[in-house]
């Protein structure tokens, strides 16, 4: 994957820009993430956009690069861990004595249960899409050998 | 969020909400009408980026959003991973067989069309999504969420349910795959079968740019040595 000098690289400026752009989707994810409660996104939007700077990277790098930087391990963690998350948000406001997923038993005032539990499970949203985003572009994605450069 | 339109900017939305259909229209259209999938994977997208913006001046924000990341974004990607294993050509399917299709299609779009009528009209006040508990959500957002968008009002806390089943359906989705394809798919080592024979990657379909994909058959006497050496490489 690595050229032998800079300028054999005939993708030496998609790389670049590539580099560029990747912590910038990234962190458009978050601000969708956290921001959905003002304009419009939310966790499964912000999941769907943190999983593309994945996918965007192992597109330019190469899908090895992509799994040093993006485990399959965590992706099998993240999986369940989104959706243990948005049920056991449920569950815990359950137990404090609301229903199951009403999050305005979550603390002392409504509104900031209400609050605390849309943070939760937009959380988990988040962690599961991701995931399940990725775990779904690594097993297509490995099934042939990269694609040469030049080739494309 | 909703301003009353003044009468100058309502009849430019029109002409940009015809625009954009009709922009839809003849994307549909190309991508009948083509044999590249790669092409047609990169019209979808566009597709999906022009739904989107049409979302936007119909005021469906969170959809236009929702289209433009998962229709252009991830569905693009994933449909160049697919592609990847399949070839990059597709075959012209004999006009006889078409007929049952274009039938089904026809009677489907007449049925659409047919229901038209029935439709409430945009904005209408009295529309079934504009009454009953869509207006409850609307007046209550305010005192008991107190999140100033309200869909992701909707969307976290009263339809919180219909969330949580999406996230387990996404979960399902996920599982199915790591089930039939395992996370690695098999680490790379997984050839292509074109006609039964399996190809190395630089015979492979995906990896051939210039090559017809009806030559193959013709040519996978002439590669089978290669094959046997590269899977040599790859153990």
């Amino acid at each position: 994957m690595t050229p032998e000098s800079p300028v054999s690289d005939p993708h030496v400026l998609l790389r670049v820009i590539a580099k560029f752009l990747i912590p910038l989707i990234a962190l458009f994810a978050f601000y969708v993430q956290f921001h959905g409660d003002y304009g419009p996104g939310g966790g499964f939007q912000a999941g769907v956009i943190l999983a593309v700077s994945i996918i965007l990277y192992a597109l330019i790098f190469g899908l090895d690069e992509a799994k040093r930087a993006f485990p399959p391990a965590l992706i099998r963690i993240g999986m369940s861990l989104g959706v243990l998350l948005y049920g056991g948000t449920g569950v815990v406001a359950w137990m404090l004595g609301g229903e199951f997923l009403n999050y305005s038993a979550l603390a002392h005032d409504a509104i900031h249960g209400q609050h605390w539990g849309i943070l939760a499970i937009e959380l988990g949203v988040l962690t599961t899409v991701t995931s399940v985003m990725l775990a779904i572009f690594y097993a297509f994605g490995s099934r042939q050998p990269d694609i040469e450069d030049g080739e494309w | 969020m909703i301003q009353a339109a003044t009468t100058s900017s309502h009849i430019s939305t029109i002409f940009l909400d015809f625009g954009l259909l009709a922009l839809l229209v003849i994307v549909a259209f190309a991508i009948v009408r083509m044999r590249s999938l790669f092409a047609i994977v990169m019209l979808q997208g566009v597709y999906s980026l022009v739904a989107a913006a049409w979302f936007v001046t119909l005021d469906a924000v969170d959809v236009a959003f929702t289209e433009a990341a998962v229709g252009a974004g991830i569905s693009t990607v994933l449909m160049l991973a697919a592609m990847l294993l399949a070839d990059r050509e597709s075959t012209p399917i004999a006009m006889k067989r078409q007929w049952g299709p274009l039938a089904v299609v026809l009677i489907a779009g007449v049925a659409m069309l047919y229901a038209v009528p029935d439709l409430p009209a945009y904005g209408d006040a009295n529309s079934p999504a504009n009454s009953y508990v869509g207006t409850d959500y609307l007046a209550k957002t305010a005192t008991e969420v107190d999140v100033p968008n309200v869909v992701t009002a909707v969307l976290a806390s009263y339809r919180g349910y219909d969330t949580f089943g999406e996230a387990v359906v996404i979960f399902a989705a996920g599982l199915g795959v790591l089930l039939l394809l395992g996370l690695n798919g098999n680490a790379g080592r997984y050839r292509a079968e074109v006609d039964g024979h399996k190809l190395s990657p630089e015979h492979a379909p995906s990896g051939s740019t210039d090559k017809p994909a009806a030559k193959h058959s013709s040519e996978d006497a002439a590669h089978r040595p290669s094959i046997t050496q590269f899977e040599g490489d790859s153990s």
